[in-house]
């Protein structure tokens, strides 16, 4: 059976993958049972709670919607591509320090959606940090340090973008 | 305890202990677990509400001998949930009392075979009358529980409420309702279990509570204890959800695996996790109140009732928690509390963060300002009249000897909310503008802890040990759901025995490896076991010196140089603590008189809402939240729980309704059954006022149920000083809103004929 699923070419978090797999198997479950990756969750399968957010081609989607087929050639982004070298992520660094996970589930696709926001809008202000965050729920936080996580990562963002300028000159 | 003695390690904001973990996407939470063999397992439901089982089919268009098939006849041990009452079954056996009861469990090596297979199960039933409501559980007609169709009454009663009225200067009545609230943990309820002859039942699964889920898997599989072992994995949220249904949940995957030879996974999509598992009780309160002329409380009757659904889990024990605090934070001579859970065809309500306290306090708190209105006095004024103080004594004749602090707490929240000039500013903003503001207020207490004798029957034990790789464990089966609870008792723990925090370590939530520190629940873990941590830290310490020759003060090399002289003489160094009930407690279980709670925390929050008038919709603008909840172990989680629990009480008040058609909810979907979002949740701003208190860990009391007592009778206030208009249930949609705002409009301005 699985002989004549389509071969599947996907690079995540800047490593190739070659996925044999039903054209319609949702990109969440490549990703979990296909090749391991079980940092992006499930939270409601239809496109509601964002906690399965990754980015495919440098676009924020909901892998639980994305069928396998349409990924193909795709570049994606997990939170297992995050930390690099060992070393947190700001936006990883600003939610342990100022408390933006709690029970965790959704944080996978929480700091997806930051990062990508941030990527758009490197200092972005209160309602540009609501309105990116608006596509993934978290129920137990009440996002307020959440916001202060991204705020405190922009800000350090900012630093370490002036000290690169400053070692420029 | 010494809780003024300035502490290293309590106190701060150290991050939380998994968080690395979760944050790098590594924590294993069930459904990241795969083990060899492993199958998957679906449940066969009930889709009538109630009646008898009269045949089962299984359509031939299956290949049913891939699949394991249970049935209740295939159970070893009892056929009930082991809670307060054993009524539930693990797998209906003959009849069904509610929607989505469990009749049929299926497994299969391929978790996609399994939903068609589900369909292809065919029950007949010979249909029951059923009743669905609170109301119609009260005709008595038909019975569809015990004898009465009641689970559990309760009569507290404090003077003499009858002789009250007479001289009453005012008397107030008014009924309140709240709805179901689904807990909407953002990772559904999942097990995974294994079975074999020899070491019996192993389950490993997002929950709260590993020896409820032992307990009852004890009597499920009639297996001696340590034929039982259960596992908390990492853990996406809990509220209370992930309390008493994992029990059943186990029950199902570890009987499918007893059947098919394999370890079987079930986890629930979020239709069936919404359909099937518990909620938030709905529940009916009325009040009727006497006042003197200065609004002073004469007598306050209370009449309560909840939705327990088909069977009784936990519903006397939350009808108890709703019972205590009915009365709110107030002095008053004369009570009377008569309240009643009630049996519906529901699928049964239960746990959920606050346990009955939000119910009553939404009708109370929305009372008072029935009650001021009437009284043309201004609702704080009308509550600092009424507060409880230190020596006062509650309706259970509790008296307060610890301090009691409404009156800071109310002028601190006055003045951060900006209170009185916002109310001042919106009345004079409002008569001219379709957007109309309001403040609102809510004073609460939240007892801490199991109700009443419930923390000596629990009889916790908890400790650390010294493992020989040379980390401090804390020995607990207090789990880890978001709250905290790794972080704040191993910050108790490092600091009692006078290590750094990351010494420490939580010890695997296994029941094959650690004690029984009770459920965790109720806002006890801080208090309850973190002072149990407390003291086994210290008493670790002073083992270590008398007998391995720890000096007094000490390096961390020389506590662990001298915990490997402890193991080797002693074979393991290990230091347990067992609860003691802090002294002078009396409780009477009959009468409801006495120490209802070890301690309360305490808070008033403030609400700023404005209702749109065109669009009817009501916004929290921004929300102020001040409490005294003992020592505050660790400054930034203890805001996130604050905040978290206000975010879920706007939910409550506002936005989530729970849809149910003949006890089916027919809203059983993200995209319909709507949680305030990022866009949603207003600023809030959390600020406590610490007074240690001694019997808990460090000083710590009870926080992570008390802010979502408030916020559902806050808003209502603001929306009825921005308004006019006295709402008096919850959920408030905008159609309510239209609805009520229409109808005044048509009285203040008669259509011209
Ligand atoms: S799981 Fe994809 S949006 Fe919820
Ligand atoms: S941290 Fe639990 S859902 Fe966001």
């Amino acid at each position: 059976m699985s002989e004549c699923w389509p071969t599947i070419r996907i690079t995540v978090n800047g490593q190739r993958h070659l996925v044999q797999a039903p054209p319609m198997k949702r990109l969440l479950d490549v990703l979990r049972e296909d090749l391991h990756l079980t940092g992006t969750k499930e939270g409601c399968g239809e496109g509601e709670c964002g906690s399965c957010s990754v980015r495919m081609n440098g676009e924020l989607v909901n892998s639980c919607l994305v069928p396998a087929l349409q990924a193909e050639g795709a570049t994606i982004e997990t939170v297992e591509g995050l930390a690099q070298k060992g070393e947190l992520h700001p936006l990883q660094q600003a939610f342990l320090k100022c408390g933006g996970a709690q029970c965790g589930i959704c944080t996978p696709g929480m700091l997806m959606a930051a990062k990508h926001l941030l990527a758009h809008n490197p200092h972005p202000d209160i309602a540009e940090i609501r309105e990116g965050l608006a596509g993934n729920l978290c129920r137990c936080t009440g996002f307020m340090r959440i916001f202060e996580s991204v705020i405190a990562a922009a800000a350090q963002s900012c630093v370490a973008e002036e000290q690169r300028g400053a070692d420029a000159r | 305890m010494n809780t003024s003695e300035t502490t290293r390690i309590v106190g701060a904001s150290v991050a939380r202990k998994e968080g690395v973990d979760k944050l790098l996407g590594r924590a294993r939470y069930v459904d990241d677990i795969e083990r060899e063999g492993m199958w998957h397992g679906a449940t066969v439901r009930s889709s009538i509400p109630r009646g008898f089982i009269r045949s089962i089919g299984f359509d031939r268009r299956i290949d049913w001998s891939q699949f394991s098939v249970v049935s209740a006849s295939d159970i070893p041990g009892d056929n009930h949930i082991q809670l307060i009452v054993a009524d539930q079954p693990c797998l209906a056996d003959g009849m069904v009392n509610h929607r989505e009861e469990a009749i049929l469990l299926l497994a299969h090596p391929d978790k996609h075979k399994l939903r068609e297979a589900v369909e292809a199960v065919h029950i007949e039933y010979e249909p029951l009358p059923a009743v669905f409501s609170i109301e119609e559980s009260e005709r008595q007609d038909p019975i569809v529980w015990g004898t009465d169709n009641v689970f559990k009454t309760f009569l507290l009663e404090k003077g003499d409420v009858d002789s009250a009225w007479a001289d009453a200067a005012h008397i107030v009545e008014g009924e309140y309702r709240t709805g179901a609230q689904e807990h909407l943990y953002i990772e559904n309820n999942g097990v995974i279990a294994e079975y074999s002859a020899e070491t019996g039942v192993t389950v490993w699964g997002s929950l709260q509570c590993p020896f409820y889920v032992h307990k009852s898997l004890l009597a499920v599989f009639d297996l001696p204890a340590e034929k039982v072992r259960v596992i908390q994995t990492e853990t996406g949220g809990a509220f209370g959800g992930k309390e008493d249904y994992p029990s059943l949940l186990a029950a199902h995957a570890a009987l499918l695996a007893m059947k098919s030879g394999h370890p079987v996974k079930m986890i629930y999509d979020r239709m069936e996790d919404l359909a099937a598992t518990t909620k938030r009780h709905p529940s009916r309160v009325r009040h009727r109140t006497a006042l003197d002329n200065e609004g002073k409380l004469l007598a306050m009757d209370i009449e309560i009732a909840t939705d327990g659904g088909a069977y009784s889990t936990l519903s006397s024990t939350v009808l108890s928690r709703a019972t205590l605090h009915s009365p709110g934070p107030y002095v008053c001579p004369n009570v009377r509390i008569r309240s009643r859970s009630w049996a519906t065809n529901t699928v049964p309500y239960g746990a959920f963060r606050g346990f009955g306290a939000p119910q009553t306090i939404f009708a109370v708190e929305r009372h008072m300002d029935e009650i001021a209105a009437k009284l043309g006095i201004d609702p704080a004024e009308l509550r600092r009249r009424n507060f409880l103080h230190d020596g006062d004594t509650t309706a259970t004749e509790q008296v307060m000897r610890e301090p009691v602090i409404l009156d800071q707490l109310l002028d601190r929240a006055l003045a951060e909310s900006n209170y009185h000039a916002k109310r001042a500013q919106f009345t004079g903003e409002n008569p001219t503008s379709a957007v109309k503001r309001g403040m609102g207020i809510a004073a609460f207490y939240h007892g801490s802890g199991f109700t009443g004798s419930g923390e000596r029957y629990l009889n916790s034990l908890a400790g650390v040990d010294v493992t020989p790789e040379g980390e401090v464990r804390v020995l607990v089966s207090s789990t880890e759901f978001g709250q905290g609870t790794n972080t704040v008792l191993t910050q108790i723990a490092a600091e009692a025995i006078g290590l750094d925090y990351c010494d420490v370590i939580m010890a695997p939530a296994d029941t094959g490896i650690v004690p029984n520190s009770g459920p965790t629940v109720a806002s006890r873990t801080a208090m309850v076991v973190g002072r149990l941590i407390e003291r086994a830290g210290l008493q670790l310490v002073a083992l270590l010196r008398e007998h391995a020759g720890l000096g007094e003060h000490f390096t961390r090399a020389e506590f662990f140089a001298a915990s490997e002289r402890y193991r080797a003489a002693k074979g393991e160094a290990v230091s347990l603590c067992r609860y003691q009930p802090p002294p002078g407690i009396f409780w009477d279980d009959q009468k409801y008189r006495g120490e209802a709670y070890p301690a309360f925390a305490w808070s008033v929050q403030v609400a700023q809402v404005a209702v749109d008038t065109v669009t009817c919709s009501a916004e929290v603008e921004e929300f102020w939240a001040v409490q005294e909840a003992g020592r505050v172990i660790n400054p930034v989680l203890a805001t996130g729980q604050i905040e978290g629990g206000i975010a879920q009480g706007i939910g409550y008040a506002l936005y989530e309704k729970v849809l149910l058609q003949n006890g089916q909810m027919i809203n059983n979907q993200m995209t319909n059954y709507i949680m305030p979002t990022a866009e949603d949740v207003p600023p809030i701003h959390a600020h406590f006022v610490e007074i240690p208190f001694q019997h808990g860990g460090y000083g710590a009391k009870g926080i992570g149920e008390l802010p979502h007592d408030g916020p559902a009778p806050a808003i209502l206030n603001a929306i009825r000083d921005a308004t006019g208009v006295s709402f008096h249930s919850i959920p408030l949609l905008p159609e309510d809103l239209f609805a009520a705002l229409a109808a005044r409009q048509a009285i203040e301005e008669p259509a011209a004929v």
